[in-house]
This record gives C-alpha cells, structure tokens and sequence, in this order.
C-alpha cells in the first residue's frame, strides 16, 4: 500500500523551548521530515563580555532553569581552570552531590511528567493525578526529595546561591545531610517501584548506529571535569572540547549544530551508559542490562531508560557521599580567587548531556570571550537524522498520520531537549 | 485537562471560583514557569486553586479562552511581540511573570552593544533576528507584576489567590535588608561581600543574604531608596564602582541608576 502521511507539530509540547517537527510522506516517498529550532537567542556569550568573573556563573546560570546548577557548575569550573584554582575535596564532593541532585529532580521531571504520559496515553500529567494518583505521588516525591537536597546544598534548588568560584559561601548542615541521607535510603523502593511502571511501557522498537560523546570515565562514573570520549574512538582532553564540537550553522535552527565522526553524534544519559557502563553503581547496571540497556544501544527512545538507570546510580553514590562528607570535619568552604590573564574550559556532565563553558579573561579578570556549548545543539543533527531515518521506515512499512506524530514526538522528547538552552 | 482532574477547594460547602490561567513565555529560561512544578509540596494545592488551561512546557493541547494570562521572559524579536498582544487581547488579567517579563532580566545585559555586534559576536555573518531586550510593558498594558529571578512560589501563590478572591495586591514597599535583618543574618557588608540589599525591594524573604550570598538585586528597586547613599556606603567598604554596576544592571530593574552610573564612570574613564 502506498501511503501518504502529513505530520506538522507547532512548538511542540512538553519539552523545554519551542521546535516543530514537519513530515511529509506521499505514495510512499519521504518528501521531508524536518526538525525546526526557532527558538529566540538571548545572546549569552556577547552579554558576558566585559563582565568580571564572578558574575560568570551568576549569569550563565541564567540560561537554563532547568539545568542551572549543571551551567553554575561549568561556569565555576571554567573559571577556576583559568585562575589555576583547584578545589578542595571537601568542595568537590559537595559540587557532586549536588550535581547528583539535579539529575535527580531533571530526570525524574522528565521521565514522569513530560515522557511518561505519552506511554500511559495523556496529553499531560494533569490527568494522571486522577487516574494514576500513586504514580504522580511518588514523582512528586522523588523529585522533592532532589530539589530539598540541592536547597540544602547549594542554599536554593534553581539559580544557586551559595556556589561560588572557590567553593561555596556556606556549608550545609550535618543534622539535616544525615535525616537525608536516610530519606534517600528509603527512596530506592521508589525507584524500583518506578523501574516496574517502565517496564509495562512498550518503547518504541528503532535503532540507528550512532555515534556517543561524553566525558570518559576514569575510576567513576563521571559528571564534573576529565577527558573526552566518543564510541567511534575519539579521545580529546577537555581544553580541546571544540575538537570535539565543531560547531556549525544550518537555516532550519537559531540553535548552532555540531558534527564529530559522522554527520551527527549524540549526548545524555544514553551516551554516558554506553561510554561508562562499567562505572555505574552494580545495582545500576543490573538494572540496565534487566531492561535490555547494555553498551553500545542504538535506540534513541532507550535514552528514557538510561536516565532512570542514572537515577538509580546517582542516589547510590550520593549516600555514599553523605557518609563521607557526615565522616569529616567540615574545611574552610571557601578558597580566596585571585584573577589573572588566561582561558578556561569546563566541561561537566548535565542531565542533557555534556556541557562546555569557555572564557578569556583579561589581567583583571573580566571576560573577553565566552563560549557556551549546550548538550542540546550537540543533539540538534542527531535529532533531526533520527527523525528521517524514523520516516523513511514508515514511509515504506506504512502508517497513520497520528501515530507517526506521536513516535516522532516521542523521539524528540526523548531526548529530553531543552531548547531554550540550546539557542541561549 | 486540569479542570477534569484537580479537585476544586470548597468554603463553607460552596464551590471558590477556579479561573483559568495559562502560562507563555518569550525569551526566558522557562525558570519562573518550572517553580511552580519545582514546589512539590504545594503543586497539588495549586492546582486546586486554578485550572490550568494553557502550559506547554507541561502539557499538550491548551487554548486561547482563558482569564488569567502569566507572561514570562521578555521582548527580543517581532514575532514574541505579535504573540504577546494575542495573549492580551485573550487575557482579561495578565501578568509579567518573573525580572525577564518586568524588566528584561538578565536578557537585556545584551542592550550595552550595538545589535549588530551582538549578531556577529554568537552567529558571525550568519543572519538572525535579534532586538534590544525590552519588558513587557514596553509593548503592552500590564495588569500586575511578579519581580523575582526566579520568582518565589510563595509569593506567586498568595498572588493567585488574591485574583481568586478579588483581593488587592501588596508588594513591600520596603528592602531586602529588612527582611535579612528580621532574619538575624550577620550583614555581608561586614564580611566584604557587596549585596544591593539596601535598595532592592523585599518580598523574597533575603533568600541571597540567607545563604552567605550578596543580592544583585534582581526583584527592582524598593519605594523610597537612596542609591546614592548605598553606593557611598559600597564605597567606604571597599568594592569597586565596577562590582557596584555590575550587580546594579544585572536584571534590569535599576536601568535608570545604571545608566547614570555607567555615565559618571565613563565621564571619570574620560576624566
Ligand atoms: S526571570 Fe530569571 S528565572 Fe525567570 S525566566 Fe527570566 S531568567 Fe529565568
Ligand atoms: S546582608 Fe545585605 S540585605 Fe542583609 S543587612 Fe546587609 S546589606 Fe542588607
Ligand atoms: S536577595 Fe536579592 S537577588 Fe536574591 S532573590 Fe532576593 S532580591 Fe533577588
């Protein structure tokens, strides 16, 4: 049967920032199948110039309120890599639970309220409430339990306050990182609980072999600063992140696109599994190879496993981290900054994918340059092959105009874009 | 949709009015939005509150029959301001949601550069449609404002049941320092840490100064202030006139001071 199908999604829902999804198919023949970004830029990296260095991650934090603490995070340690500040063990661990935090909250965010309701048939959460009270119970718990620890640590859940170039301005308290780390303890039921709703979900049977870019991984499962790696064998320290970038300009996006082996590579949690599988905590990597996640997956819809599979990991070793920090005598917080001439690169892993702060700084300390390389722009081309590969199997196995819009909506929500963050 | 799901509040046995609100943005992170999903506790009360008809971060489907209208981000090409005298012509309350909305918010730090320069510093020779970053009452009539960056859930809540149940809207008129002091926090100033607390209108309980961190002023000036003064007392203690300019122009809700500001440096520069 020769089919003709027409897909036209306006700022497409459920995601962060505003794209639309074109698809064309007629007698059988895929005409177009288009990922459009036309979102407005907010122009970070000229606002910053002239700035001095501590409003870097103040402002930059700005671009994403998802994502602030990852873009605080990257910004800080761009700027102490310029500065040649190395931070404390102390304020490391602090920067990592609270990182863990918000991949916590983010993912869970997005796998309970922006891709869960299309596999439970809703157009939004709003309906679950009544249908699935339990279920939206226990995402509102997880992620208030996220959001509560990076209160506690990084002193507010969105923009942090208390994170600072040099370390932090105020050390949580030891009272409350014990009550939880308790409560964490007693949230992995919840995550198994959430590991069972996943696995009634049919996801969508689809690969496309890809290449995967995250940070490498050396003796942990890395989220903040190392080298970079990709599963076509590239490997670049973090100073030579535009190596592994290249950046370029396409009409159909404000948002930059980027290339590495191939047309297109991919970022997030599904990279980060393929490339680190080994140094995820044992009970998250039991529960990924349980739902048929093992390195190299090419199914792009399986970025939704790999993020519970990370929720799993993060809560792990974030006990672990509470013991630790709860084990020791607290340590000055914070680290004098002294400004000199130089650049630095921050690379850090966010809930989207790896991210890149880059500045220039003058001898006293005010930004002359500043590049920001956000998960998303790197996933734009991977998206946007994706969906014309999607296309092209349907245009010939045949489908309705519905169904091809909700898979290709699918697939772009799960790649949990955040748009807004890509153009900034 | 919400209407179907959330349970509506009753008093006294008798139903409260749910108005119908949306929520759009323009050019914004979408944090002001995501602190009312981020506010787990009370998201459920909330949507007893209101019925939630229009939010496309959350939800597919929405429409243009609502009442109540929470606009965040602010104005930088022409398509944004199109879609913004739709949203009023529909709204018969709208709200500039956030500093982006009230001000420009960090957005409009990009307004110190000619926009051609702006274009070629990100896209190069690249064409895109950028203007200088404007509030939203630069285009359209507001109805009320929410400062904050991001906003806090607690005043937005208070705010919606104000509309509810047609109840006025105060805002303090007084600074952030009142409420840090209330709060018994030791003053940054003491510790040389600048904070524009002295002039920035409270509301937001000294969330920064509570957590060891400066204010940078991102909920606009308080009635009755004297920069002057405050900047007087920045400078006996040491910070910069830089320090001082960067934290006054950062969200844009002291664009008038700044300016000047940055005219008496300048002037000085010259000097
Ligand atoms: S006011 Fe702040 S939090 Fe709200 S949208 Fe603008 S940048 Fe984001
Ligand atoms: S810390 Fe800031 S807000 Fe608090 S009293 Fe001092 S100047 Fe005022
Ligand atoms: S202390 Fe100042 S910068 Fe911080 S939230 Fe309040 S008004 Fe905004």
């Amino acid at each position: 049967m020769k089919i003709n199908c027409d897909v036209n999604v306006h700022h497409l829902s459920r995601v962060e920032g505003h794209g639309n999804i074109k698809i064309s198919i007629k007698d059988g023949q895929l005409r177009q199948a288009t990922w459009e970004v036309v979102e407005t830029p907010r122009f970070f990296e000229a606002l910053l110039v002239g700035k001095k260095w501590d409003n870097a991650p103040w402002i930059t934090g700005r671009i994403c309120g998802i994502c602030s603490i990852g873009h605080t995070l990257a910004s800080i340690r761009a700027v102490e890599n310029a500065f040649g500040i190395l931070p404390t063990d102390q304020t490391k661990k602090l920067r990592l639970l609270l990182k863990h935090m918000e991949t916590l909250q983010s993912h869970v965010l997005h796998l309970y309220f922006l891709a869960a309701p299309d596999f439970l048939n809703a157009g939004s959460v709003f309906p679950l409430i009544r249908s699935n009270p339990d279920v939206v119970a226990r995402a509102a718990h997880l992620k208030k339990l996220a959001n509560d620890i990076c209160d506690c640590v990084g002193g507010r859940r969105m923009h942090p306050t208390r994170t600072v170039v040099g370390g932090f301005t105020m050390l949580p308290d030891k009272k409350e990182l014990a009550g939880f780390r308790d409560r964490l303890s007693a949230s992995v039921a919840d995550l198994q609980a959430t590991a069972e709703l996943f696995s009634t979900f049919h996801i969508p049977d689809f690969s496309r072999e890809t290449e995967f870019v995250s940070l490498k991984g050396a003796g942990d499962y890395p989220f903040i600063g190392g080298d970079l790696v990709s599963t076509d064998g590239v490997l670049k320290k973090e100073s030579e992140y535009r190596q592994m970038t290249n950046e370029y300009m396409v009409e159909q996006s404000t948002s930059k696109w980027s290339r590495l082996s191939r047309q297109s590579f991919a970022v997030g949690a599904l990279a980060r599994v393929n490339n680190n599988f080994s140094f995820l905590h044992p009970a998250a990597q039991e529960l990924s190879a349980g739902a048929g996640l093992t390195p190299v997956n090419h199914n792009p819809y399986m970025n939704n496993i790999a993020q519970l599979v990370e929720c799993v990991h993060v809560v792990l070793d974030s006990i672990g981290l509470i013991e630790e920090l709860l084990g020791s005598e607290w340590q000055e917080p914070r680290q004098p900054v002294t400004a000199r001439a130089g650049t630095g690169v921050g690379a850090v892993e966010v809930p989207r994918g790896i991210l890149y702060h880059s500045y220039d700084f003058d001898e006293a300390g005010h930004i002359t340059k500043c590049d920001c390389i956000i998960p998303t722009s790197q996933n734009h081309a991977n998206i946007q092959h994706d969906l014309t590969a999607l296309a092209s199997k349907f245009a010939s196995e045949g489908i309705q105009d519905r169904n091809l819009e909700l898979l290709a909506e699918m697939l772009v929500r799960s790649y949990d874009p955040c748009i807004s963050c890509s153009v900034h | 949709m919400a209407g179907a799901a959330a349970e509506g509040k009753n008093f006294l046995g008798v139903p409260v009015y749910r108005p119908r609100v949306a929520f759009f943005e323009l050019s914004s992170c979408e944090g002001c939005q995501l602190q009312l999903l981020n506010n787990e506790a009370t998201l459920l009360d909330f949507l007893s509150l209101v019925e939630v008809v229009n939010f496309r971060e959350g939800m597919s489907g929405g429409t243009d029959d609502y009442e109540i209208a929470f606009v965040e981000g602010s104005v930088t090409r022409s398509d944004e301001v199109e879609r913004l005298k739709k949203i009023r012509a529909n709204a018969k309350v709208l709200v500039a949601f956030g500093s982006c909305a009230c001000f420009g918010g960090v957005n409009q730090l990009k307004n110190r550069f000619s926009p051609d320069w702006v274009k070629k510093e990100v896209y190069g020779d690249h064409p895109v449609e950028t203007s200088p970053a404007r509030p939203l009452e630069d285009f359209v009539t507001i109805d009320l404002r929410i400062f904050g960056c991001p906003v806090k859930k607690e005043e937005v809540e208070k705010i919606v049941a104000g509309i509810a149940i047609g109840t006025a809207i105060a805002y303090p008129k007084y600074p952030v320092c009142m409420e840090c002091k209330a709060n018994g926090n030791i003053c940054l100033f003491d510790v040389g840490e600048p904070c524009l607390g002295p002039v920035t209108r409270a509301g937001c309980d000294s969330w920064c100064p509570n957590n060891r961190a400066g204010c940078w002023g991102c909920r606009g000036p308080a009635d009755d202030i004297n920069i002057e003064q405050m900047i007087s007392i920045m400078d006996k203690h040491g910070f910069t006139k830089d320090t001082i300019m960067d934290r006054l122009e950062c969200f844009g809700g002291f664009a008038a001071y700044a300016g000047q500001l940055r005219e008496s440096l300048n002037a000085e520069d010259r000097g």
